[in-house]
């Protein structure tokens, strides 16, 4: 369950972002589609406790958090969120299961999920040892997921997972996304411009 | 995997630039290291080797070298004094003891003293297999010698003249050894000790011997008397009955008699006044290394986290804290210097090590200490301070980065 209310945000106290409140349901994904500029990644960052809002209220699974504190946000993000950037971020001087092994060590309190299964579900656990750079683009944002994954998360943010990829592959990466959130009994929040993805999710909202 | 895993991974990651921080650290460490080092043990053996020893008398010549020469046997000697003329000075009121020095010859590169039982007195020496010598051509041979030539109690040996291994050798006179010293950790350790007669009987007595059967049967002198007159020794190392005498003494032998005083530990801080200034630039350059190398580390880190910026976003995003990203800084840092630190102790004693080799076997004298001192432990401190300014900057500012402005950027 997610849910905003009267959302808003400042980045220098004169321009106002305000956001459309959000309510989703236990099980329901929801795309947030919108141009740029437009505040989509700061609603992200909202979302996932990396900002903090103005005023307005953030709920995800029963945890208000618009009110939290530096440190208790990093907890709660290591614990209930996985975020799938548009380009794939690692640690780079760290092998594959060696940045899983560190997200798993980053969030400490939350039973996390098994590595090896998690990157057998995504086709790439042949990858266990080979460091990001290694990797080719396709199995680096797979790797990705992997790592939005690792902590068993209660919901999955995606920034514009597929605004660079062909149709084929973006279909591909937006039913892998949802497919993964399922099994994880996660909520999936995909973020984009991309209006090819509208077909893919009951739930929409325009920004 | 943790944070201090992480920070040792990162360092191996850009393995360069890691590699030239360590080095320019375990540089300055070493060359630090390696002069307190030198500078401890050369005071301590010069030291330890002046105890009960005001003045030398010897022959005329540099004061230094007379020094050098019977006091830390490492040098050649002025040349020889008449036995006569070291008596009366041994009769003066002022002189409390007196110990005769006579060289002539080594065994392999080794310098045999011609000596009395006041030199074991004045080193303080006791056996450790067999007894002192008590009849000519017996020694007494310092313990490292002894391990070193692999002698033992009874064994003999030829000597070659001069200090010098290439020197002629003596072949109808050999030395059987008697006796084998402790350790001691001075001079002793690295010489041959013989009594003055030996010294003596191996040079010149064949000739004098038949010069005194002329002497003997025109003049009829007392064999004895004639005997001194005509020996010499080569130094006499004097302990004063009091300390005041130093003032005197030395000036009123220099004026009034063909001998040469030197007062040891005068020529001795004059020539550590030589040495200091070198050894005071040195100083500087190494601690103005290990200052080049904070600025290394410094810059490293620092422009690593243009690099990681994303990867550090990453570790936030991941649930990591602040803090957890600053102490990989941290770590990364200290990890650095203290490695540093680590190969350049080891550095210097393996420096040590060869600079010893190399007295060794021009000097036969070695150094040997390589245990940690307490400016050892202050230079590891200077080092992990050296290494906490340089990632204070990276760190802080990691700690305030703004993550969500760094993901937007992309």
């Amino acid at each position: 369950m997610i849910k905003t209310e009267s959302l808003k945000f400042s980045y220098d106290g004169r321009k106002y972002f305000d956001f459309p409140d959000i309510n989703l349901d236990t099980g329901e994904n929801l795309l947030i589609i919108g141009n740029s500029g437009i505040g989509k990644t700061t609603l992200l960052h909202l979302l996932a406790g990396i900002l903090k809002p103005k005023s307005g209220s953030i709920n995800v699974s029963g945890i208000e958090i618009s009110k939290f504190s530096d440190t208790e946000l990093d907890k709660f993000r290591g614990d209930n969120i996985g975020i799938v950037f548009q380009r794939p971020h690692f640690i780079y001087s760290l092998t594959i299961n060696e940045n899983l092994k560190l997200a798993q060590y980053l969030s400490p309190s939350k039973t996390s999920g098994d590595a090896e299964k998690i990157l057998e579900s995504l086709n790439i656990n042949d990858k266990y040892q080979q460091k990001p750079n290694q990797l080719s683009e396709g199995e680096k944002q797979r790797v990705s997921i992997a790592l939005a994954l690792i902590n068993s998360p209660n919901l999955i943010l995606a920034d514009e997972p597929t605004s660079s990829l062909d149709d084929f592959n973006c279909d591909n990466v937006i039913k892998l996304l949802k497919k993964q959130a399922k099994d994880h009994k996660a909520q999936l929040i995909v973020i984009t411009h991309d209006a090819r993805l509208k077909k893919h999710f009951k739930n929409n909202l325009n920004l | 995997m943790n944070i201090f895993k992480l920070s040792i991974k990162n360092l191996f990651y850009r393995p360069l630039s890691s590699l030239l921080s360590l080095l320019l650290l375990a540089l300055g460490v070493s060359m630090i290291s390696l002069l307190v080092l030198i500078n401890s043990v050369v005071q301590d053996q010069m030291n330890n080797n002046l105890k009960g020893i005001d003045m030398v008398v010897g022959a005329k010549g540099s004061p230094l070298q007379l020094i050098l020469s019977s006091v830390y046997h490492v040098d050649s000697p002025t040349g020889n004094i008449s036995l006569k003329e070291a008596r009366s000075i041994e009769k003066n009121p002022m002189v409390g003891n007196s110990v005769p020095l006579l060289y002539g010859d080594n065994y392999e590169g080794f310098r045999i003293v011609g000596t009395n039982e006041k030199f074991i007195e004045l080193y303080n020496l006791s056996i450790e297999n067999g007894s002192f010598w008590d009849d000519e051509f017996e020694v007494v041979v310092g313990k490292k010698i002894a391990t070193k030539l692999n002698l033992k109690v009874g064994d003999t040996f030829v000597t070659s003249h001069g200090l010098r291994q290439t020197g002629e050798s003596h072949a109808d006179t050999p030395f059987t050894v008697v006796g084998i010293t402790n350790f001691s950790n001075s001079v002793a350790d690295q010489l041959i000790l013989t009594s003055a007669e030996s010294v003596w009987g191996v040079h010149g007595d064949h000739t004098h011997d038949d010069e005194e059967h002329d002497h003997d049967e025109e003049h009829d002198h007392d064999e004895e008397h004639d005997h001194d007159d005509d020996k010499e020794i080569t130094a006499m190392l004097i302990k004063f009955n009091s300390p005041m005498n130093v003032i005197q003494f030395p000036r009123y032998i220099n004026e009034n008699t063909n001998l040469q005083s030197a007062v040891p530990s005068y020529e001795i801080s004059r020539l550590f006044k030589l040495f200091g200034f070198g050894i005071e630039t040195i100083n500087l350059l190494a601690y103005l290394i290990i200052v080049v190398s904070g600025i290394s580390i410094f810059i490293t880190l620092f422009n690593s986290m243009k690099e990681r910026k994303y990867d550090m976003a990453l570790i936030r995003t991941l649930g990591g804290s602040r803090l957890q990203l600053s102490s990989m800084l941290v770590y990364e840092a200290i990890v650095l210097t203290i490695s540093g630190f680590i190969l350049g102790i080891i550095l210097s004693r393996l420096g040590l090590v060869f600079i010893s080799s190399l007295m060794e076997s021009s000097f036969n004298y070695s150094l040997n200490s390589y245990g940690i001192l307490n400016n050892e432990f202050w230079l590891l401190a200077i080092s992990i301070l050296i290494g906490l300014m340089a990632c204070l900057i990276p760190s802080i500012q990691v700690y305030k980065m703004d993550i969500s402005k760094t993901l937007s950027n992309e």
